[in-house]
């Protein structure tokens, strides 16, 4: 007897195995009674297993120090999953299909006809003072009008358990990679839990995203070459560039590698000679993509890649400016852009947020300033944020001096209070708040969400910042059939 | 294959042929060093001498005190030939093409710079210095014989043969220029070290053996040469690693300007006879030599890495 449920607390949280102490919810059931039944030494040879094929695996993030160049950390991994009952699962799809789609169709009225700021939805000054618009994508039709193919939402559970879209990442989210790997350890480990239970595969990620890439291809042929556009070694996500090039059987490419040529053609140097290139899925941030069109000193990106891109001869992935739908005050719009466009309402909960634009919200966020989170519009990593209860004083007076300056570039949100899951600490479990990234992948003809996604775990206690580089860890995520048994 | 990685295996197989030849050639003038009487010994000099690096060399130091020498041939951050820098320029383009090397290559690679690096102080002294250079030379070794052994061989590992193959030859042309320059031909009578000299530029490309069983006649001058420069079956001869990299370029596409400049040079190599006898004429010929040997390089480089 080694994992003892009777003293694993969850008042004050919404927990995601475990209803009240001593009682698991119905889809973790299974998993909690098989842990129990483990012994210390079990608990522990588990443990180093999944270290093991970790390292085996080669599952790393890269940290750059001054000193050594860039290292490869293994990530912190608990063996305990995160379940999701599939019913609840298939409304939370529904509802991130519907978001995508819509954040798409927005993207590409922004950058033709901007119907939505004509018809006094979306306000024109929130348009002029965005980062991430690029005026180098106006009046560009990419194929199926799609712009962010590729899509990370994060999700968070608040106390009363309802599920809300923390924000979108439409860039280049990252992430994915860790999601496969999780689960290839966890079969590894736990393969009776797989024998008797449904868990819902997620191992046909690379080949749906290869399919969605082959399907953008200029040109109609049989094997379009599919290339993935990586910063380099020195990237913090570079082991995934490289693993899901490797998945896709695609070429690993870097900037230098690339070429526009006078006919306006993207190829690759290889030493064969140039060779075409249909398709660059680019793990390379919009500024830096063409010293031609963006950031003149970037040593990453292709000179010429926007001219071909304009003139149909590749396709990218996600397109350049599909960042324009994801800063924190288009984000408090997304419920109004999905009734715009879809006529419908929102089936995923956005966080409640309070837009300073607008008088009768910025007066409540300056009066509740002490209850509520304050972000600004375009940064991200959680720089330039206020948490109100955790601030001083003269911080939040700071902060209302800013709101007053700027309005329209701060957004003010309540707190929320994470969900936990029951996460290993030698043989005891703790309670530890985690977030959920789920990938979306839309191609014309088909919205595709993961199954789970990536669940990251805040391994410090009470900590909630779950991010790899700041004490974060991951979890595999179940999604459980609890429909068809 | 993308020319990038194609140039990054090139070069971590010369960085690689590098540092085990500069191993080499440190470990055999330290033994000659201990067989030549003390009077007119002519130390290091040499040795900065075959590798290229006097100039910068001497814009620091002034003579070639051993001691200085050694650190500079092994460790010197500024001596961009140093063994250690070799091994972490090897490092770095293996770590670019992970995902093409076996990984077991890798990480000799990488523990070979980390152990070079942490224990360089024990081969500046007679003492530990064998141990040292033995290790870096079996080092080398196990990566040459782990990427034969367990790395495809495509188009990649033809890159790695040439990388190998060009710095090998570029290294034994500077060592018969060198050496044979010290070695004043026209003295009527053979001093008893001259002898004990050209073993030792047999021995610096462990070549003395495969002499002695290949050339059944005393060491000396005109065979020596021969052998070093002519021989078809031995790995560091000038000709034999010519015929190496040909056999790679031939799986190549586009190699007609890399295989034509190769015969030239293979050539040039076959008519030696005359030129190996007098002084000045062998420099002069390993000048000509060294010329073709840049040139093809620079042609592979164009043809394959470099392209607009």
């Amino acid at each position: 007897m080694a994992i003892r449920w009777g003293s694993y607390k969850v008042k004050g949280f919404y927990d995601e195995l475990i209803r009240v102490t001593g009682k698991p919810r119905p889809a973790a059931a299974a998993l909690c009674s098989y842990l129990r039944s483990l012994t210390d030494r079990e608990i522990e040879e588990y443990r180093s297993a999944a270290e093991m094929a970790i390292q085996l695996m080669g599952v790393t993030f890269t940290v750059y120090t001054e000193d050594e160049g860039s290292i490869d950390r293994a990530w912190p991994f608990d063996i305990i999953p995160r379940i999701i009952p599939k019913s609840e699962w298939t409304q939370v799809e529904t509802g991130l299909k519907q978001r995508v789609l819509a954040l798409n169709r927005f993207i590409d009225d922004l950058y033709h006809d901007q119907e939505i700021v004509r018809d006094g939805i979306f306000p024109a000054a929130l348009l002029k003072n965005s980062v991430n618009f690029r005026k180098q994508c106006i009046g560009i039709d990419p194929p199926g009008r799609i712009w962010a193919h590729i899509c990370g939402s994060d999700l968070v559970r608040d106390k009363d358990g309802t599920m809300y879209v923390l924000e979108d990442n439409l860039r280049v989210p990252s992430g994915v990679s860790y999601m496969l790997e999780n689960r290839l350890v966890m079969k590894r480990v736990f393969t009776e839990l797989f024998e008797n239970q449904h868990i819902l595969p997620v191992d046909d990620y690379p080949s749906q995203l290869y399919d969605m890439l082959a399907a953008m291809s200029p040109r109609n042929i049989e094997q379009p070459e599919i290339v993935v556009l990586t910063p380099g070694i020195y990237n913090s996500a570079y082991f995934e560039h490289s693993y899901l090039a490797q998945q896709m059987g695609a070429e690993l490419v870097e900037g230098r590698d690339l070429g526009v040529d006078k006919d306006d053609c993207v190829y690759m140097r290889t030493v064969d000679g140039l060779s075409r290139v249909d398709v660059i899925y680019r793990r390379v941030d919009d500024m830096f993509l063409d010293p031609e069109a963006f950031n003149p000193d970037s040593a990453l990106g292709v000179a010429g890649l926007m001219r071909a891109w304009r003139a149909g001869n590749v396709a990218l992935a996600n397109a350049p400016g599909s960042g324009v739908a994801d800063d924190k005050v288009v984000y408090s719009y997304v419920p109004e852009i999905i009734r715009y466009y879809l006529d419908e309402e929102p089936q995923i909960a956005n966080v409640p947020t309070y837009k300073c634009i607008n008088q009768e919200d910025r007066e409540y966020v300056l009066e509740h300033i002490a209850e509520m989170v304050i972000k600004p519009a375009n940064e991200s990593g959680g720089y330039g944020m206020l948490i109100g209860p955790q601030a001083t004083q003269k911080e939040r007076e700071h902060f209302r001096k800013l709101i007053k300056k700027d309005p329209r570039n701060y957004i003010g949100q309540p707190l929320l209070t994470l969900s936990t899951a029951p996460t290993l600490f030698g043989n005891r479990v703790e309670p530890r708040h985690l977030d959920l990234r789920p990938f979306i992948l839309t191609s014309p003809d088909s919205i595709q969400v993961t199954m789970g996604g990536l669940t990251r775990v805040a391994l410090r206690k009470g900590s909630t910042v779950v991010n790899s580089s700041q004490g974060g860890g991951s979890k595999d995520t179940w999604v459980v059939d609890d429909e068809g048994v | 294959m993308l020319s990038r990685v194609a140039e990054n295996i090139y070069w971590m197989a010369r960085y690689i042929e590098r540092a085990e030849n500069t191993a080499r050639l440190i470990m055999v003038n330290t033994n000659l060093l201990l067989d030549l009487p003390q009077t007119g010994q002519l130390g290091w000099q040499p040795i900065v001498e075959i590798l290229g690096i006097e100039e910068e060399y001497l814009k620091q130091y002034e003579d070639y005190d051993e001691r200085t020498v050694l650190k500079y041939l092994i460790s010197a951050t500024d001596n961009s030939n140093s063994i250690i820098n070799s091994l972490r320029l090897a490092r770095e383009n293996a770590r670019t093409i992970r995902d093409i090397i076996p990984r077991e290559a890798w990480e000799c690679i990488n523990d070979l710079y980390h152990s070079a690096r942490s224990t360089a102080q024990s081969g500046y002294y007679r003492k530990g210095r064998f141990d040292y250079l033995q290790k870096i030379i079996f080092g080398a070794q196990t990566i040459t014989g782990l990427l034969a052994g367990t790395m495809l061989h495509d188009m990649g590992y033809d890159f790695l043969k040439m990388g190998r193959n060009l710095e090998r030859a570029d290294m034994t042309t500077r060592i018969i220029d060198v050496r044979s320059a010290d070695l004043l031909p026209e003295h009527e009578e053979m001093t008893p070290f001259e002898n004990i000299q050209w073993m030792s530029v047999l021995k610096s490309l462990t070549g003395y053996h495969m002499y002695r069983r290949t050339i059944r006649d005393r060491v000396s001058r005109p065979f020596v040469l021969k052998f070093l420069l002519k021989d078809k079956q031995f790995p560091r001869s000038f000709y034999h690693t010519l015929l190496e990299v040909k056999s790679c370029l031939k799986h190549l596409k586009r190699n007609e300007d890399a295989i034509n400049m190769l015969n030239e040079v293979g050539k040039k190599v076959l008519r030696a006879d005359q030129a190996i006898l007098k002084q000045e004429e062998l420099h002069k010929f390993i000048d000509e030599l060294q010329l073709g040997l840049a040139e093809l390089s620079a042609v592979i480089s164009n043809t394959y890495f470099k392209q607009a």
